[in-house]
């Protein structure tokens, strides 16, 4: 298998080109014949588009999935949910249990959400329910906070209403798609002051699910006191951890750059709240990024020229419940500290060892099945195949228990570190 | 023998009148009142119906554990004809180093003082309280002008001290031999060495399990682990929990195990003491408090680990400044609180007050102290108490000049020795180059290695420090340090390329490097 690993990227991050140039790759145009092309989500649109009629030899690796918006835009992340788990309920597995109140016990995950302005009825019916909540307005499209904003009176969202009359001067279709969810005003605090958890998931095939969870994340502070104050809900340095917006703040520091490790996190969490509810925190963490992915793998076009790392966005709130907010095909390869560039330095490469194996020109056909020794800092976060072999029905029967607290069953190959107890 | 008895009756007779002071002895009273109610408790049988009592209930395990916290505070027994300043300071010529000290530090801060034409302490008017109050949990933000404010000293200055102190007493004589210690630290203070460090700490051996060695991913925890954690959950003994934390504390349980070992329990009276000094930090502003700020917000607030409780910080600093009850561990520390005088009455003793109140000037790096304990506890009372118990039991011996085998010049002492006994050509070629080793291993020992390892690894090595109940360790991971990285340290040829091989310490795991220093070098 003689010959380099050619290489193109539209992404210019140090921390990418870096990576290849160590593997001795060499750098082409993509109008050569390339063997690797590290995409911008407009470019991977382009390739698979209809009208491109691109075909991807055998030969050719790309970083990001076809249809990877199932997952990663805001709305169509909560329809392929909302999806998932009426066709669990309607065949009756357990995993869809409710309470008495309706809520689902293990997939209630994802904050209240309604597309804009197509569930605008339905969100005002929800919203008059509980009129002193606080609820949250993101675009569709969007990334870095952008656009982002809260609200607690109807009169905020006018515009958005299907049949508005004020709105007559933007037509229906130049209306920007936003999702509106219930904000969560009770996040869970540091040091006073909010944070979120950015994790990154590695994806090499979704049927079977093969995942891998980075063990490296981190958490996003707030640069100001959180308080749930309706007078600071335009303050968006209290409620958006982005750095893009942090960091414009009076108080952003370079040095830390506001983050901290997740191990930081697990640490203060099991010193001051118990060993117990922590390690049920993160097992449910792990637990709500498998189910994302199960929702929506039905519907991914599962092209074996592709991976795809994800930035996975989650939020802590003060019972210690996780919530997903988002997820980003295209995390942010820039580095605001010293220590985030050795992190993401350290991803790419460990994430270029998984999806490229050996560092040699690849085979879209091989197994997708990396040696325990390349993972580096992923774990493996959930391969269908070994727990096809292990029983698929032992993942029902260990969650239809109480919690995730038990340690179900030690995942064969890992002997002691366990990601999860449902294997 | 009889001295032994009179010199222990005379400790009880101390213990008892201090604990008669205290909240303990007020509620046993009245328990014991209260437990007359009692069937079991008979008039004929009465004290040893009420003793049963108090140890069924628990109540004998709390006044245990509040005699063995005032046994481990209580200097050792000394000769009754001996003045307090011995109790402080045995030797004559560290006491009067420790004062010339002071008297530097005193006109420093007098002098920052004059210069900035600030006073040293000033009632705030009423809109300033209001907007402090206001902004109590969030003192970070406030962006006062520190430009001006240097901190009083910082740890190097300390050490230039060090490195000149010498007994007047002792002569060693011209002629070098391998006697001669080649180390900064020229004082004959005993230290021990290897063989009884190994005697010292001996539950730290290569067999005997240890959290932050055998809790690792490679060890299935039944080996060790789980049974560790089990008995740790039982505990409510101050002197068992001493002993058990010795082999390291699970995090679960950290902050209760220290808080049994330090003997703090949140009463209502602590938190209101608390908060009796949280409202003397609003109505009195110190000039401490602007060198508090400064001192956060060029260190803490630049950590990684400990960036997010920089509120905290202030909140326990500016309490802290402001607590008398400090004052009472001047009495076994060989320094003594600085003393002011009113306005116009220098020299005069009804008009001296201590400053800062509690006789704590606080240096570069001194908030570096509280920091790591934010990853235990959250509620400020609680932390609060916590730190002051550590400070007047461990921290105040980090930079005071004393004897005292806790002390920094033991420490240093220590470091340099083990350093030249068991490494010796480490040592040799790192003083020929001009790199001292002390002039590097002192800032971790200051500062007890804060914001230099990773929390978990710090936490590990301050549940040694409260187990055995001495800051030696401190020296011998510094030593151990050096022993790790010693291939590299043999090839620079200066002072600067020795501090760039051990400028970053955060990923080192203590343990390991402290038993293989211990336990399994050759010496």
């Amino acid at each position: 298998m003689a010959g380099k690993v050619k290489w193109v990227t539209d992404i210019e991050k140090s921390v990418l080109i870096n990576n290849f140039e160590k593997r001795g790759w060499v750098q082409v145009t993509e109008n050569e014949d390339w063997n690797f092309y590290w995409m911008s989500v407009q470019t991977i649109r382009n390739v698979f588009s209809v009208e491109a009629g691109y075909r991807l030899s055998d030969d050719q690796i790309v970083n990001h999935f076809p249809n990877h918006y199932e997952l990663t835009r805001k709305d169509l992340m909560v329809k392929n949910i909302k999806r998932y788990r009426k066709e669990l309920e309607k065949e009756g597995s357990p995993l869809a249990e409710k309470d008495e109140n309706g809520k689902y016990l293990y997939l209630d995950f994802v904050p209240v959400t309604y597309m804009l302005p197509a569930d605008y009825n339905l969100f005002v019916e929800e919203f008059r329910k509980s009129p002193s909540s606080t609820w949250i307005m993101k675009p569709c499209g969007k990334a870095q906070g952008k656009g982002i904003f809260l609200i607690n009176k109807l009169s905020q969202i006018k515009k958005w209403s299907r049949d508005s009359k004020t709105s007559s001067f933007v037509s229906q279709s130049n209306k920007e798609a936003y999702v509106i969810s219930l904000y969560i005003n009770n996040p869970s605090l540091i040091g006073g002051r909010k944070f979120d958890l950015r994790l990154y998931v590695l994806v090499s095939t979704y049927r079977p699910l093969r995942c891998y969870m980075y063990k490296l994340g981190f958490c996003r502070f707030c640069t100001v006191k959180y308080t749930p104050s309706t007078s600071e809900l335009d303050n968006m340095f209290v409620h958006l951890t982005n750095v893009a917006i942090q960091k414009h703040g009076e108080d952003y520091n370079h040095i830390h750059g506001g983050k901290w490790t997740v191990s930081n996190l697990r640490l203060y969490l099991e010193s001051t709240r118990g060993k117990e509810v922590t390690s049920k925190l993160f097992d449910e963490i792990h637990w709500i990024i498998v189910q994302s992915l199960k929702a929506v793998a039905p519907v991914m076009n599962n092209d074996k020229h592709c991976f795809e790392c994800y930035g996975y966005d989650t939020i802590i709130d003060d019972k210690l419940k996780p919530w997903l907010i988002e997820v980003n095909a295209s995390p942010s390869l820039t580095s605001s500290t010293a220590n985030d560039r050795i992190l993401k330095y350290n991803l790419i490469n460990d994430t270029l060892n998984i999806a490229v194996p050996n560092g040699e020109i690849p085979d879209c056909k091989w197994n997708k099945s990396p040696p325990k020794e390349v993972l580096g800092n992923y774990e493996i976060l959930y391969d269908e195949e070994l727990a096809q072999g292990d029983g698929a029905d032992r993942e029902l029967r260990s969650r239809q228990g109480q919690s995730l607290g038990p340690r179900a069953g030690r995942s064969r190959d890992s002997g002691r570190a366990v990601l999860t107890t449902w294997k | 023998m009889l001295q032994e008895e009179s010199d222990l009756s005379l400790i009880i007779a101390q213990i008892v009148q201090k604990l008669k002071g205290s909240n303990l002895y007020s509620q046993l009273e009245r328990q014991a009142w209260a437990s007359l109610q009692r069937p079991e408790i008979k008039l004929e049988s009465l004290k040893e119906d009420i003793k049963e009592f108090f140890k069924i209930s628990g109540w004998e395990k709390k006044l245990q554990n509040a005699v063995y916290s005032e046994l481990s505070v209580f200097p050792l027994p000394s000769h009754p004809a001996a003045p307090p300043e011995h109790l402080k300071e045995p030797l004559v010529y560290m006491r009067k180093a420790q004062g010339s000290w002071e008297k530097r530090i005193l006109k420093s801060l007098n002098s920052m003082c004059t210069e900035l034409s600030i006073p040293l302490a000033r009632k705030r008017p009423v809109g300033e309280q209001k907007e402090l109050l206001n902004k109590w949990n969030e003192m970070g933000t406030d962006e006062p002008d520190l430009s001006l404010f240097r901190p009083v000293y910082a740890p190097k200055d300390f050490l230039e001290v060090l490195i000149n102190l010498r007994n007047p007493n002792y002569e060693n004589g011209d002629s070098l031999s391998f006697r001669t210690h080649l180390g900064l630290i020229q004082v004959p203070l005993k230290v021990k060495d290897i063989p009884e460090l190994k005697e010292c700490f001996v539950e730290l051996g290569l067999n005997i399990g240890q959290l932050g060695i055998d809790d690792s991913t490679q060890v299935p925890p039944e080996l060790f682990e789980n049974e560790h954690v089990r008995i740790g959950q039982k505990e409510q003994d101050s002197a068992a929990a001493q002993q058990y934390i010795r082999q390291g504390s699970p995090t679960a349980l950290r902050a209760e195990l220290w808080a049994l070992i330090l003997n703090i329990s949140s009463q209502p009276e602590d938190v209101l003491y608390y908060e009796q000094l949280k409202t003397n930090v609003i109505q009195h502003d110190l000039l401490v408090d602007s060198l508090i700020y400064k001192d956060v917000k060029l260190t803490a607030s630049n950590d990684d680990y400990y960036f997010v409780f920089e509120d905290y910080l202030y909140q326990v600093l500016l309490c802290f400044s402001r607590d008398t009850s400090v004052l009472s561990h001047f009495a076994f520390n060989s320094a003594s609180p600085p003393k002011s005088y009113i306005r116009g009455k220098l020299g005069l003793e009804e008009y001296a007050v201590f400053y800062p109140p509690n006789g704590v000037i606080p240096f570069h790096g001194f908030s570096m102290y509280v920091a790591p304990l934010c990853f235990l506890y959250h509620e400020p009372s609680k932390l609060y108490q916590i730190f002051r118990e550590m400070y007047v039991r461990f921290f105040f011996r980090l930079h005071s000049i004393s004897s005292h085998p806790s002390g920094i010049v033991s420490l240093c002492l220590l470091f340099e020795t083990l350093l030249q006994t068991y490494l010796p050509q480490l040592f040799y070629h790192l003083r020929e180059i001009g790199a001292q080793p002390l002039r590097i291993s002192f800032k971790w020992m200051v500062r007890a290695f804060s914001g230099y390892l990773a929390t978990d690894q710090l936490l590990l090595l301050w549940d040694r420090i409260l187990g055995y109940n001495s800051l030696e360790i401190l020296a011998v991971l510094a030593a151990a340090v050096f022993a790790f990285r010693a291939v590299n340290l043999m090839e620079v040829t200066s002072l600067a390329a020795a501090e760039a091989v051990l400028a970053d310490l955060s990923t080192l795991k203590v343990m390991p490097l402290l038993q293989i220093f211990l336990f399994a070098t050759v010496t």
